[in-house]
């Protein structure tokens, strides 16, 4: 009786411990990734889950500051080379070891077309395979902030992706299906476990990660994750209350207060590297969604500027954000290298002097148009459109709001099937350049330029500041950055709104580090 | 006598005006309506006149509390709406779709409930066990099923433009069934008179039969279950709305007002959601009350 009660003892204690170790963390955010690819869509929503799953080659630091991923070191050899010395035993998910071949193939795919990452490689020419952990890359040009643009390039396994026909990014314009879109098969903290695309997704710890043991950061304790997207505001707040998630990464700012004062949330709060703004087709000669034939008022400078004099910004600040953003008067926040306080100068708000403007470019009463917004990717999108619809129709330019979830918006915006449209640009090499390069270049079929430039702004002054940003050093360069950000305010080829602000809300018993750039990680989460 | 007297010295009007609490939701619904049919001259904003919009108006609680604004009796929404201008808006809508999905409903219904009764045999079976099927579904779903196909079926441009008529019909497909049953029970008991055996024998059709002599002598009671069913047929709606899959954002109805409100719940902001919801419930409940008394006023055996 007596031993018997002893096992039934370690039985219980051994269960015990079992259930200690497992800290399951459930977690939500409004959207859901639209696809797994990792060089497919360079998007927050979907990075948030694929960073937890694939390992570049250079890791951040909650900081922001660079730490070594899958490459131990890297050197500028040659200005026209860099050396990456790998590490050694790792594997992936699905247990191929990891080799340089893995490397020079997922460089290699990032350069595809269909990727939409080129803008982190946009300076490579070809990797090379040196010896089994050693890979060159080669530039084009001398590339000083090249490992600041691979924190962002996941790596793949080469015989995986062969053996699966993904050896290029899926094709998100044109909703293609490949095996990539739905499994991962990485080296990073943690694995997929199951996904079912806008419903759930579970990922588990990968025990054999290198990262867990590294100095630096703590390493988190999480052994599952389990994400939810609750698109109701209303909802997902609920669900934190009542403890059916543990962590919101984009509480509702009306909330804040409510979650401030509930005794067992934290609100951790911090400005994100990211910038909202309105793009507008200044190209086409005649708008896609607009009540004007025959011509495109955007391509006239009075017109943007009317609309930019329209916008109270003030009232968005202080109403729809409920002061949780930074008014701004350009494309990126001063954790950016190349801000320039002198050119964050806002048109100011005028309706009357948007009223003349208008007539001036012979709209005295205005015209109508179309504006494209997502309903689920940044904070209050919807609703700062819709408010910008209402001060833009009240100096005439009568605008509806066309807002949808984020998966139909950036397929239809990337196929330049817009007028206006609204876009927060987050800055991950934390450079100007990559603003200037993937919003303002020309896009000429060069990887990066004006990838996301789907208002086609084109202003050869533009594109020749952008290729001085690319090769220049030192103040000549920070010079081209302050010219195109003159410029920037000249043209009006976006209309700025603020950087965003980012609260994310726990339970009391998590903690993460709060990271500029929106990015959870999980593997420096702890769960008591 | 002209038929207002006939009407003013019938036993319908006796018992309504002996029953207080007909009349008061008789005036109620006619409240209702009325705000809700004459919105666009009577309501004192236009919610969907962008140009009118003042943001910084925006949250502002009902007139009697101490920030509301006299402008504003039920205070505004996050765009600086005017509640109670919304709400007479978005009532029209509800109406709308629930009068005309319960018209559908009682067409199908009816034609349905009269052929199967009149004709019998394998028309009366398979119809009946088409209605048995249908029963089986939750209407909701139903309605989720048909708005859901049309999703998908239909670009979006198209589908935005006919949504509303999508939800009519969805709502309206899914509520057929009861008029079907009890147009044929009656129908059945009717055909076996002595007046349809007369007008069978001097030789008239069975279309013509159906039409104009059975028919109106089965009406009785559709005219009842159409009026409870009008109260469901709005909430239905406001259902469809609340998950997302009803009317177009464009033209919002009362269940996109409480949903859109929903998200302002917990922060405070309750007059979004809660007016609306009040606005719902007082509408639909005087109907069906007045849906009630009319059962009871035309069932003979409770006189």
């Amino acid at each position: 009786m007596r031993r018997l009660g002893l096992a039934a003892a370690a039985a219980l204690l051994a269960l015990g411990i079992g259930a200690a170790d497992a800290r399951t963390v459930r977690w939500s955010a409004s959207g859901d990734p639209n696809t797994m690819d990792p060089h497919s869509q360079n998007l927050g929503t979907v990075t948030m889950v694929l960073q937890q799953i694939y390992d570049p080659l250079i890791h951040r630091n909650a900081d922001l500051t660079l730490r070594p991923g899958l490459a131990l070191s890297w050197t500028q050899v040659e200005p026209n080379r860099w050396r990456f010395v790998l590490r050694q035993g790792v594997k992936f998910h699905e247990g191929e070891d990891f080799t340089a071949d893995d490397v020079v193939f997922s460089i290699t795919r990032a350069l595809q077309p269909t990727s939409n990452y080129g803008i982190f490689v946009d300076s490579v020419d070809r990797a090379e395979k040196v010896d089994d952990f050693t890979v060159d890359v080669i530039t084009k040009r001398p590339d000083p902030i090249l490992p600041n643009k691979f924190a962002s390039v996941y790596i793949m396994s080469k015989s995986w992706s062969e053996r699966h026909n993904a050896t290029r990014p899926q094709n998100t314009r044109q909703r293609e299906e490949m095996h990539t879109v739905r499994a991962t098969n990485g080296t990073g903290a943690f694995r997929l476990a199951s996904r079912e695309p806008d419903v759930r997704t579970v990922l588990r710890r990968n025990d054999a990660w290198f990262g867990w043991n590294e100095p630096g950061q703590t390493p988190g304790n999480v052994t599952e994750i389990v994400y939810r997207p609750i698109g109701s505001d209303a909802t997902r707040i609920a669900a934190l209350l009542s403890g059916e998630v543990d962590f919101v990464l984009d509480p509702p700012l009306q909330d804040l207060t409510r979650l401030r004062n509930a005794g067992n949330i934290r609100v951790l709060e911090g400005p994100e590297v990211r910038t909202i703004f309105l793009a507008m087709d200044v190209n086409r000669d005649e708008l896609l969604y607009s009540d004007v034939r025959g011509r495109n008022p955007l391509k006239d400078l009075r017109v943007r500027q009317a609309l930019y004099h329209a916008i109270d910004i003030q009232a968005i600040h202080r109403t729809t954000m409920r002061g949780q953003s930074i008014v701004t008067g350009t494309f990126f926040p001063p954790q950016v290298n190349g801000y320039t306080e002198a050119e964050d100068v806002r048109l100011p708000y005028d309706p009357a002097r948007a009223r003349a403007l208008l007539a001036e470019a012979g709209f005295p009463n205005g015209f109508g148009v179309t504006l494209d917004c997502p309903n689920n990717r940044y904070i209050n999108d919807e609703q700062i459109c819709q408010a910008i619809a209402a001060m833009w129709t009240r100096v005439g330019v009568r605008t509806s709001v066309k807002a949808q979830p984020l998966g139909p918006f950036f397929a239809q915006i990337q196929r330049d099937d817009t007028s206006i449209y609204l876009l927060g640009w987050g800055v991950p090499t934390l450079d100007a350049l990559y603003s200037f390069q993937s919003l303002l270049a020309t896009r000429n079929g060069a990887q990066g330029d004006g990838i996301w430039n789907y208002g086609r702004y084109s202003n050869p002054r533009m594109d020749a500041l952008v290729e001085r940003m690319k090769t220049q050093s030192g103040e000549a360069r920070m010079e081209a950055i302050r010219e195109a950000l003159r410029i920037y305010r000249e043209d009006v080829p976006h209309i700025p709104l603020h950087h965003q602000m980012i609260p994310w809300a726990m339970r009391n018993n998590i903690t993460i580090p709060h990271a500029a750039n929106n990015q959870p990680y999980f593997r420096w989460m702890v769960v008591n | 006598m002209n038929a207002v007297a006939r009407f003013f010295d019938s036993d319908l009007w006796w018992s309504f005006t002996r029953n207080p609490i007909t009349v008061i939701s008789a005036i109620v619904a006619a409240i209702c309506i009325g705000g809700a049919v004459l919105a666009p001259w009577i309501a004192p904003h236009n919610p969907f006149d962008l140009a009118s919009l003042q943001l910084l108006d925006a949250f502002k609680p009902p007139a009697w509390s101490p920030e509301g604004d006299p402008n504003y009796l039920l205070g505004t929404d996050d765009q600086g709406r005017d509640v109670l201008s919304a709400i007479m808006y978005g009532a029209r809508v509800s109406l709308l779709v629930g009068f005309l999905a319960v018209v559908m409903s009682v067409v199908l219904g009816v034609s349905a409930g009269l052929a199967a009764g009149y004709l019998g045999g394998t028309v009366d079976a398979v119809l009946m066990r088409i209605a048995d099927i249908k029963l089986t579904f939750p209407t909701i779903l139903i309605a989720l099923l048909i708005d859901g196909v049309t999703r998908a079926a239909l670009p979006r441009d198209v589908h935005d433009q006919i949504a509303l008529y999508v939800v009519i019909f969805a709502i309206g497909f899914s509520n057929w069934p009861s008029f079907a049953r009890t147009v044929r029970g009656s129908t059945m008991v009717e055909r076996n008179k002595e007046y349809v055996q007369a007008a069978r024998v001097i030789g008239l059709g069975r279309g013509r039969i159906m039409v104009t002599h059975v028919l109106p002598n089965v009406l009785g009671p559709v005219l009842v279950i159409a009026t409870l069913q009008l109260g469901f047929a709005i909430l239905a709606e406001a259902t469809l709305s609340f998950l997302g899959v009803g009317v177009p954002p464009t033209q919002p109805s009362l269940g996109t007002l409480i949903r859109i409100g929903n998200d302002f719940l917990f922060s405070g902001e309750w007059w979004i959601t809660i007016f609306p919801g009040i606005a719902l419930i007082v509408l639909v409940l005087s109907v069906n009350l007045l849906g009630d008394w009319l059962r009871d006023a035309l069932n003979p055996k409770l006189r």
